[in-house]
């Protein structure tokens, strides 16, 4: 089993405010637009250094991705940031018409993304934000896992002409991708090479998915574990090559069943090589105030949850 | 500079192109273009600083425009040939399969001249300001104008523009509201009640401006004020009062041809009565 080494827990929106930052460093076309929440997103070192390229909308979440994409359209890379649900559900028509339809190369910085957003309870924690991005024609959509995959996600964003969707989240979670890796948008990474089950993971379940491939090692079961950190364009060939190899399947993803990641990972087996596939999942529900640990253990994504899981999987070969 | 006489015969050939737009494909929204076909023959003929030979979509070096009452496609395209974007013969492929004239704005078939996709009211208003910022950080001179309905601002996110475009003092954003006092439904007043337009903007700090939407003095005069704006720190906004379905007597002051497309014989009446132009029909 390959050891992962956790360097420090930190949120992985704070790797967003560094990446925003190096992206901005890089490429004076890069802008910030936020909607009353440069805080929560980590915005304020970029603002410091570029306030002119900081643009602040006050609480008015869908006139800023219209303007966002007019700033797109004169040659600007916007970056908008707020709460993943505020985001995406909120304004999704002006996504779907202005940044996807209107082929402008905003990025959607989407933080405090699914249950871990924690305390502030179900209003501000969306299950549903994949789906919804998913669906739109063109939209890429990552979702890396931990705060140095997150900062190079950010600065991959930036580079990549067209829209996309990039959600991460609030907790501090462990740190334990190499920082200077740069992130290929559209390509799997397998975390750990393993010959019974596959564990496909994305954002904060690839930490979960690694404790559980430990757990699994113990009991004599060797696990691949795939890093989803782009759910849209899907690496279908690496998901394909794992489960010729290894049979079966979890997907384990911090959102609800509908639209995500594991039915996407199951329309391409379906497709092209059908073979058990176990859900962990929010299912079809809302979640609900506790802090993040509590909401990931009741409803059923941590690793504990993932290992038992493999184990159904395997059962079922 | 076109003279009054010469705007006068473009908007005339523009209503007709509309009419005939409509016409041949069966769906459209004549009632609304007819409306704003004073105003915008003007912004393009008189007002903008732009040239069609070298237009791109980031619209750096020229002014630039966002329809957002998107419906309103059959005037946009109509002006947009007749200053030169495209050929005029292209406005008869208007809604048809495989078009470049989508029935509302889009930019996926690189249509010369069309900044933004726009139909799903309310949204425009922010894109430009978007623009309008874009040449702020720039330091590119030229003007941005959007021209909205009335009925369209019953939407919330026309009046977040709106304090966006104050807050970030965009004062090269010049917002025309097409203030015909109709809409789908019926007239504005009757179905969502729309107050006192300028009070609303000028309470948002708008530089506001009311003139006659189909009198060729009054609109320059209007636009002559918007753009001594520049400099102010305030945007504008021209409350345009226009006549729904103008220049045909049939179809003038209702809601009724705000997305109907005349009979056969009534199209005939409706040529007639406005009569021929130089220009020619495409």
């Amino acid at each position: 089993m390959k050891k992962y080494i956790d360097t420090g827990k930190k949120d992985t929106r704070s790797g967003f405010g560094v990446g925003l930052l190096k992206a901005g460093q890089a490429n004076p076309n890069v802008v910030a637009l936020t909607a009353d929440l440069k805080g929560s997103l980590k915005m304020d070192a970029f603002a410091a250094e570029f306030p002119e390229r900081f643009i602040q909308c006050g609480i008015a979440e869908a006139n800023m991705v219209g303007a966002a994409s007019g700033l797109a359209i004169t040659g600007k890379v916007p970056f908008i940031g707020s709460f993943a649900e505020f985001v995406t559900g909120r304004v999704y028509d002006q996504i779907r018409q202005e940044v996807a339809y209107g082929c402008t190369n905003v990025k959607i910085a989407s933080s405090h993304a699914g249950i871990t957003l924690g305390e502030d309870g179900a209003t501000h924690q969306t299950m549903e934000d994949i789906a919804l991005m998913r669906a739109l024609p063109g939209m890429v959509v990552l979702n890396p896992c931990d705060f140095n995959q997150t900062m190079q996600a950010t600065l991959a964003a930036a580079k990549y002409n067209g829209p996309v969707y990039l959600r991460f989240g609030r907790p501090s979670v462990p740190n334990f991708t190499p920082e200077d890796e740069e992130f290929v948008i559209g390509k799997a990474i397998v975390m750990n090479p393993g010959t019974d089950v596959t564990l496909i993971a994305t954002g904060h379940t690839v930490w979960e998915s690694l404790q559980a491939a430990e757990a699994l090692e113990a009991e004599g079961i060797s696990a691949e574990v795939l890093d989803i950190a782009t759910i849209k364009p899907l690496d279908e060939k690496s998901i394909l090559d794992s489960l010729r190899k290894t049979g079966c399947a979890v997907v384990a993803e911090e959102h609800n069943h509908a639209g995500g990641l594991g039915e996407a990972v199951a329309g391409v087996l379906a497709r092209e090589l059908p073979r058990p596939l176990v859900f962990v999942n929010g299912e079809d529900k809302f979640g609900q105030s506790g802090t993040p640990a509590a909401l990931m253990a009741a409803y059923g994504l941590d690793a504990s949850h993932i290992a038992e899981a493999a184990r159904k999987a395997i059962a079922r070969k | 500079m076109k003279t009054n006489d010469q705007l006068k015969a473009i908007s005339t050939q523009v209503r007709r192109d509309i009419l005939r737009m409509v016409c041949m494909a069966k769906s459209g929204h004549p009632g609304g273009s007819m409306g704003s076909t004073d105003i915008l023959t003007t912004l393009y003929f008189n007002e903008m600083n732009h040239d069609p030979a070298t237009w791109t979509r980031d619209g750096n070096g020229q002014d630039m425009f966002i329809l957002s009452a998107g419906h309103m496609t059959p005037v946009y395209y109509s002006v947009l040939a007749r200053a030169g974007y495209f050929p005029a013969a292209e406005l008869g492929t208007f809604r048809q399969m495989g078009t470049r004239l989508q029935g509302h704005p889009s930019v996926r078939r690189q249509l010369p001249g069309v900044f933004q996709a726009s139909g799903s009211l309310g949204q425009g208003l922010s894109a430009a300001a978007g623009l309008a910022l874009g040449k702020k950080l720039d330091k590119d001179p030229n003007l941005v104008y959007c021209l909205c309905g009335d009925g369209e601002s019953e939407e919330g996110q026309i009046w977040e523009a709106g304090m966006f475009a104050v807050h970030h003092k965009l004062d090269n954003l010049i917002g025309m509201t097409d203030w015909n006092g109709q809409q789908i439904d019926g007239p504005v007043a009757s179905v969502a009640g729309e107050g006192d337009l300028a009070a609303k903007w000028e309470a948002w700090g708008w530089n506001v401006i009311v003139a006659d939407g189909h009198d060729f003095d009054s609109i320059q005069q209007a636009f002559a004020l918007a753009k001594a704006g520049k400099g102010s720190g305030k945007p504008a906004m021209i409350l345009f009062k226009t006549e729904m379905g103008h220049g045909v007597d049939f179809m003038a002051g209702t809601h009724k041809w705000h997305g109907s497309v005349p009979k056969p014989e009534q199209l005939e009446d409706a040529l007639n009565q406005l009569g021929t132009t130089p220009l020619g029909d495409f």
